[in-house]
């Protein structure tokens, strides 16, 4: 293995793809405007969330409880008729719907304990938990702030006092945005690879270089080095000047720390681009292949929703992908600002998979130059 | 061959078939043709000669209508050629195959399939298109092979394949470019003799072809000489011949060109090899067999070359020359026999070996995306030339190449004859002992195959370099020291050129390596033989001819039908494609379904309680106690909190301050602390609304037992009902989601690579030429994607239901008709892409990123798009992933039917017509 070698059939990977402008637009559009709109694009919260409410009771304490909603949390409630509420859930219009009954407001003074009913459209998961706790507690405290008028002090003085840490005010842009530069970074990593050694092939210059003084390893480890330089030059122009500049995320940790373990997870993901290659026979069975890859990869990683709530099973098997660990470990750099001594298990993670996704995709890419 | 019938007498009178006024064209800076003026005699043979890239084929496109008019006026039939309404009344009438072996083929159709989408795509009914093609396959020959696939036919067969094409319907007007280049010459003249056949069947047919051969542009009737963008002279190659008092054609071409180009040109003469005795063999071959399959592509062939000979080796298309040059690198592994190299077996591992060759092979191979100076550099540091000689050694091979003018160019400006030049000089850059060279010269004009072999010839005698060359060109294989004939994997006979045609005592050597296949073919079923009767069948049928009308539709199902066929045929031949998307989106509708959850539990959380009561423990208990918290070790101070949150342990932090059980007794104002880790906010808030629940909780049941029923005054409660879902399980709610992502993503990306592909591969020019719209493209590739996809759904659909228990309360039909609707906008999204990328990596990087990321997280899969802000927002809007996730909920989970979704309907039905409106708007039918 001559590193001479690596080093040139590298460099002639980048000046190819140099040569294709298109790819060079849907790079750059990748690493930035995307990152810009989807981060801007998330909620922050509980943003604008669809409620309205049946008011039945038409009292001081509905018209309170009423008035308590109101951006951005939640919209402006609607206020509907009873009937109209199974058909404006039914058609997705409302998320949350909130049923006062008839004499609330006499009941819940006269000590009856009434029931108001909260109608959840529980198909819209996220925001049906959060949403749902937050409906409860806006409801209680503006029933019990007007009843303070009414009676002496029988509530018990606890406060809770919560507070998010690393990201005070649970502003999911951030997080949205560093995860969309991670799946930019796995996607990119892999078309690049794979798509590029397809490309060889059907136009024939993968046979060209066999006859050449060359090993099978010389040629994936210069893809693999010239690829993942792209897109780690594409993902810290993205982090430093889109996430940081532009969106202002704040960045806690080291970003070289970060970018080291960025390096472990494109050693991993354009193995992995190899890999499907030379599985897939021709570009649309890649496309296809692709596709199937990146769709758990970037659902099930934990970026997307919570690894605690997934199957232990699934948990389990994602552990095996290299975004789970990558996700983990950006979380853990760029929010908390953890260092080495936290995120080492995710390093060598990272690491192993690397390392077997490159010596299977070898053995591989060597039948497959046969 | 016999001229045609109406030769070239009264073409002077006819009007011009076609007729060029100062063309120009240019390919960014690439001028291709300059100020070109020429009138095209009708009915007759025309022959388009000159050397590579000076815009021979540019020319022919601009006539067959296939590429855009820059400059100038081009009239073919009778009308401006640029005007979108001539062009669509007369690409009936013209015929055009363009350069490269089966370029415009379908390499997994059939011979039948193939020529059956060619009558189609003209609008020919069945019993037309039977009748024709079985005609047309009598007469090429290819009768015995309907079934074959046009990928796996020989070079010559593919090229009849491709004539059967572009005859299917009687064109008035046929256009040829390079038709026999890489063409063996047995299938050559079975070519030109099924041309002649059925310029005698139908004299009025004009023909203009495009040759580097110049022994075939003697039969033509009238010729163009072109040089550099120009047409030099034009005139009968009597006329031609007469003007310049040139011997043959050869010479009267070089005597046309001006003074500048002519310079260095002379005829090549080898000098004898001088005999050393020397008994060193450099390339061995020892009963050497490959087979692929049950299939001997090379049978038993031996033969040794001494070191500085210049070995040819001759055949017909796929007769085993290409695999034999393989073995013999290395790049394949013989299945019987050695192969030796200078005495040492060929060992496909053993790096050094391939030093000492240089293997040029057939199809260019090296990198168009890299300059002229970058391939030569590339090559000399791979073959680890000393870092300090490579620039001297590149001047050298540009100087002994001819190169220096282009270095800075790109491998895909430059015309063929040069990139062969380019590819020989890269085989040569490590000053190899051994040249394989497969086909160099194929498709190299005259002047510069000349000059190839006066390299080859120094190279061999001067340097003593053993070149072992395969070609086409009889005047090549002349030059040889020592020829073997090869057919189907067997060696005929090897000898000296001379030796050979004495053998057969023939006139040349074409004659002698004719007879030498023939007698090997062993004159089975010549395609001459039924042709007479054949033909007079066919005059009396075809009579009138059916197909070029005047009148055109604006929409023939038909030719939309053709595409559709077509790509249903390429789909059924490739069922891995189709499997992977139908079992891979069931498998992946399982995971995500069953790993998309919001539910969040079992988070770790611990208390750092400075009180330690029993209240305080109540309190702790209170959440430890519940299903989604798992306490962990308490926590000891504030920096064990701070390292226990920053590693991501734990999710939630207590902080219970001192005295707190003693002030809640008496009623004192008391702050409990709680920190939740807000790396993941969608978790965050989760947790958020369980510990504020739990609080609330708390301090009602601590408040009734404090006050006792003072406190039920304004008790109330809060009755939470979870609607469509009520066990709030995950996969009742995602996969109904699921289904819209899955047939978001893979309906597009098929979609985008049918049409991609077809632009990479260069079968779109049969797009541009034939009488097929736009829309018919369109509409045709997308039916079966849309059916594929249509089945997914059902599979998917099932699979939900049955397997997976996802029970499908709403109405069926209306959710079949919403995918309908969906998959029809999922497959236009992959062919607006396709509309304006061109390359393979960039469709497939633009579709994942186009479908991949607003499906999930812009069209309410996750988050609601009433929610979402900015341009997510908009594009949530817009998106149709949208409606379709609203409509699969309602139908899955709320009970709902056609009336209750309909607004839901609207988005859909206007996205169709949208998406197919800008496809049709970008996708270009002539190429730029």
């Amino acid at each position: 293995m001559r590193l001479a070698n690596i080093i040139q059939l590298g460099v002639k990977e980048l000046r190819g793809l140099a040569r294709d402008p298109m790819l060079a637009v849907l790079i750059v559009y990748a690493f930035t405007l995307s990152i810009y709109t989807a981060s801007t694009a998330m909620p922050e919260t509980l943003n604008n969330a669809a409620i309205a409410v049946v008011d039945e009771d038409q009292s001081p304490v509905s018209s309170r409880i009423l008035t308590a909603f109101y951006p951005p949390y939640f919209s402006i409630p609607k206020i509907i008729s009873q009937h109209e509420m199974d058909r404006r859930m039914d058609s997705g219009l409302d998320t949350f719907a909130l049923d006062i009954p008839p004499n609330f407001q006499r009941d819940l003074l006269a000590g009856k304990a009434p029931t108001i009913q909260l109608n959840v459209d529980a198909t819209r998961m996220t925001q049906a938990f959060s949403g749902g706790g937050y409906v409860q507690s806006i409801v209680s405290g503006e029933v019990s702030e007007y009843l303070n008028r009414y009676r002496g002090n029988t509530t018990v003085p606890v406060d809770l006092a919560l507070r998010s840490r690393f990201n005070p005010s649970l502003d999911k842009g951030w997080f949205g945005a560093i995860n969309n530069v991670i799946s930019s970074i796995t996607m990119l990593s892999i078309v690049l690879t794979g798509a590029a050694l397809i490309r060889e092939r059907e136009h024939g210059t993968i046979e060209h270089l066999l006859v050449m003084p060359i090993t099978p390893t010389e040629i994936m480890i210069s893809k693999i080095w010239s690829m993942g330089l792209v897109v780690l030059v594409a993902s810290t122009v993205s982090l430093v000047f889109i996430v940081q500049g532009l969106l202002k995320v704040p960045i806690q940790g080291s970003l070289i720390l970060f970018f080291a373990g960025t390096v472990l997870q494109l050693f991993a993901t354009t193995s992995l681009g190899i890999f499907l290659a030379t599985i897939a026979g021709s570009m649309p069975q890649f496309g296809l292949l692709l596709m199937l890859t990146l769709l758990p990869l970037r659902v099930l990683s934990g970026g997307v929703t919570p690894r605690e709530s997934m199957p232990q099973i699934i948990q389990d098997i994602m552990l095996a992908a290299p975004d789970t660990h990558f996700v983990i470990l950006a979380q853990a750099i760029l929010f908390r600002g953890a260092g080495l001594d936290v995120v080492w298990p995710q390093f060598l993670a990272l690491l192993i998979i690397g390392v077997v996704l490159f010596a299977f995709s070898l053995h591989r890419f060597r039948q497959f130059l046969r | 061959m016999t001229k045609a019938p109406d030769g070239s007498n009264d073409n002077t009178r006819a009007a011009p078939v076609a007729s060029l006024a100062r063309v120009g064209l240019s390919y960014g800076k690439t001028r291709a043709l300059d100020d070109v003026s020429l009138d095209i005699p009708p009915g007759i043979m025309v022959g388009l000669i000159g050397p590579d890239g000076v815009g021979k084929s540019s020319l022919l496109s601009l006539i067959a209508g296939a590429r855009a008019v820059q400059q100038g006026r081009v009239e073919v039939l009778g009308g401006d050629i640029a005007d979108t309404k001539h062009r669509n009344l007369t690409c009936p009438r013209i015929a055009y195959m363009p350069q490269g072996l089966g370029k415009n083929l379908y390499p997994t159709l059939s011979v039948f399939e193939n020529i059956d989408f060619f009558g189609r795509l003209f609008g020919q009914d069945r019993q037309e298109r039977q009748r024709r093609i079985d005609d047309l396959l009598e007469r090429t020959g290819l009768a015995p092979f309907p079934d074959r696939p046009a990928g796996k036919l020989s070079g010559g067969m593919k090229q009849k394949v491709g004539l059967c094409c572009a005859l299917i319907h009687d064109p008035d007007l046929l256009i040829l470019d390079e038709p026999t280049t890489g063409v063996d010459p047995l299938s050559r003249r079975q070519f030109w003799e099924l041309i002649d056949d059925i310029r005698g069947e139908r004299p009025g047919m004009s023909v203009i072809v495009a040759t580097a051969y110049m022994e075939e542009a003697e039969r033509f009737d009238w010729l163009v000489a072109m040089d550099a963008g120009r047409v030099l002279a034009t005139g009968t190659p009597a006329e031609l011949l007469s003007r310049t008092g040139a011997a043959n054609l050869d010479a009267a071409f070089v005597a046309l060109l001006p003074e500048e180009r002519r310079q260095g040109h002379h005829e090549v003469v080898i000098p004898p090899r001088p005999d050393k005795g020397e008994t060193e063999f450099a390339i061995e071959a020892e009963h050497v067999t490959m087979r692929f399959g049950d299939f001997t592509a090379v049978d038993n062939v031996s033969f040794q070359i001494p070191r500085g000979e210049i070995f040819g080796f001759l055949g017909s298309n796929g007769c085993g020359k290409t695999t034999t040059m393989k073995m013999l690198t290395g790049l394949l592994a013989a299945s019987e026999g050695t192969a030796k190299l200078f005495g040492h077996e060929v060992d496909p591992n053993d790096i050094e070996v391939r030093r000492k060759v240089g293997y040029m092979s057939q199809a260019f191979s090296l990198y168009s995306e890299l300059t002229v100076r970058q391939n030569l550099d590339l090559h000399a540091r791979l073959f680890n030339l000393p870092p300090d000689t490579i620039p001297a050694r590149i001047a050298d091979m540009a100087a002994r190449f001819d190169l220096k003018a282009i270095m800075d160019a790109l491998p895909d400006a430059l015309p063929l004859g040069i990139r062969q030049r380019l590819s020989l000089a890269v085989a040569m850059i490590h000053a190899p002992d051994i040249l394989i060279l497969d086909e160099p010269t194929s498709g190299v004009d005259p002047v510069a195959r000349d000059g190839f072999w006066q390299i080859l010839s120094d190279l061999s005698r001067n340097d003593g370099v053993t070149i072992f060359v395969s070609t086409h060109f009889m005047n090549e294989a002349e030059l040889c020291d020592r020829i073997s004939l090869m057919h189907a994997g067997k060696v005929l006979v090897s000898d000296t050129p001379k030796g050979i045609v004495e053998q057969k005592s023939a006139a040349s050597l074409e004659e002698a390596f004719i007879t030498y296949l023939e007698e090997a073919i062993g004159k089975q079923s010549p395609p001459a033989s039924p042709r007479p009767t054949q033909r007079e069948e066919a005059d009396g049928a075809v009579a009138p001819p059916t197909a070029p009308s005047a009148t055109r539709r604006a929409f023939d199902p038909r030719r939309m039908l053709a595409y559709t066929q077509r790509e249903a045929l390429e789909l059924r031949r490739d069922p891995i494609r189709a499997t992977l998307a139908i079992l891979g989106s069931v498998i992946l509708m399982f995971v995500i379904g069953y790993g998309i959850n919001m539910d969040v539990e079992n988070l770790s959380f611990a208390v750092l309680d400075r009180d330690d009561t029993t209240i305080s423990r109540d309190y702790t208990l209170q959440i430890a106690g519940s299903r989604y918290f798992t306490e962990k070790a308490p926590i000891t101070d504030y920096n064990d909190l701070d390292r226990r949150m920053s590693n991501g342990e734990l999710s939630l932090a207590l902080e219970i301050p001192p005295g707190f059980g003693r002030d809640v007794s008496r009623g004192k104002s008391v702050e409990i602390g709680a920190w939740i880790d807000g790396a993941s906010p969608s978790r965050a808030e989760t947790v958020r609304g369980y510990v504020q629940g739990m609080h609330q909780t708390w301090l009602t049941q601590k408040a009734r037992e404090l006050y006792g029923g003072a406190a039920t005054v304004g008790q109330f409660q809060i009755a939470l009902r979870y609607r469509y879902n009520p066990g709030v399980d995950s996969l009742i709610a995602m996969v109904p989601a699921v289904i819209p992502l899955l047939l978001m993503l893979i309906p597009s990306m098929l979609a985008v690579l049918s049409v991609v592909r077809e632009k990479e591969l260069g079968s779109i020019v049969n797009f541009y030429v034939t009488p097929v719209t736009r829309f018919e493209f369109i509409l045709g590739k997308q039916l079966p994607y849309v059916a594929l996809a249509m089945l997914n759904f059902v599979m998917l659909t099932a699979f939900a239901v049955i397997v997976f228990g996802v029970p499908l309360t709403g109405s069926f039909l209306t959710l079949a008709l919403a995918a309908l609707l969906y998959v029809v906008t999922a497959t236009g999204i992959g062919l607006l892409i396709s509309s304006f990328i061109s390359s393979q990596i960039a469709a497939i990087f633009g579709t994942a990123l186009i479908t991949l990321i607003p499906a999930v997280q812009y069209s309410g899969i996750i988050d609601p798009v009433s929610s979402l802000q900015g341009m997510g927002a908009y594009i949530g809007q817009i998106y149709p992933a949208t409606y379709f996730v609203t409509i699969a909920r309602g139908t899955f989970s709320k009970a709902l039917g056609f009336n209750d979704l309909a607004a839901s309907f609207i988005p859909l039905l206007i996205a169709i017509p949208v998406l197919t409106g800008m496809t049709v708007a970008f996708l270009k039918k002539q190429a730029a």
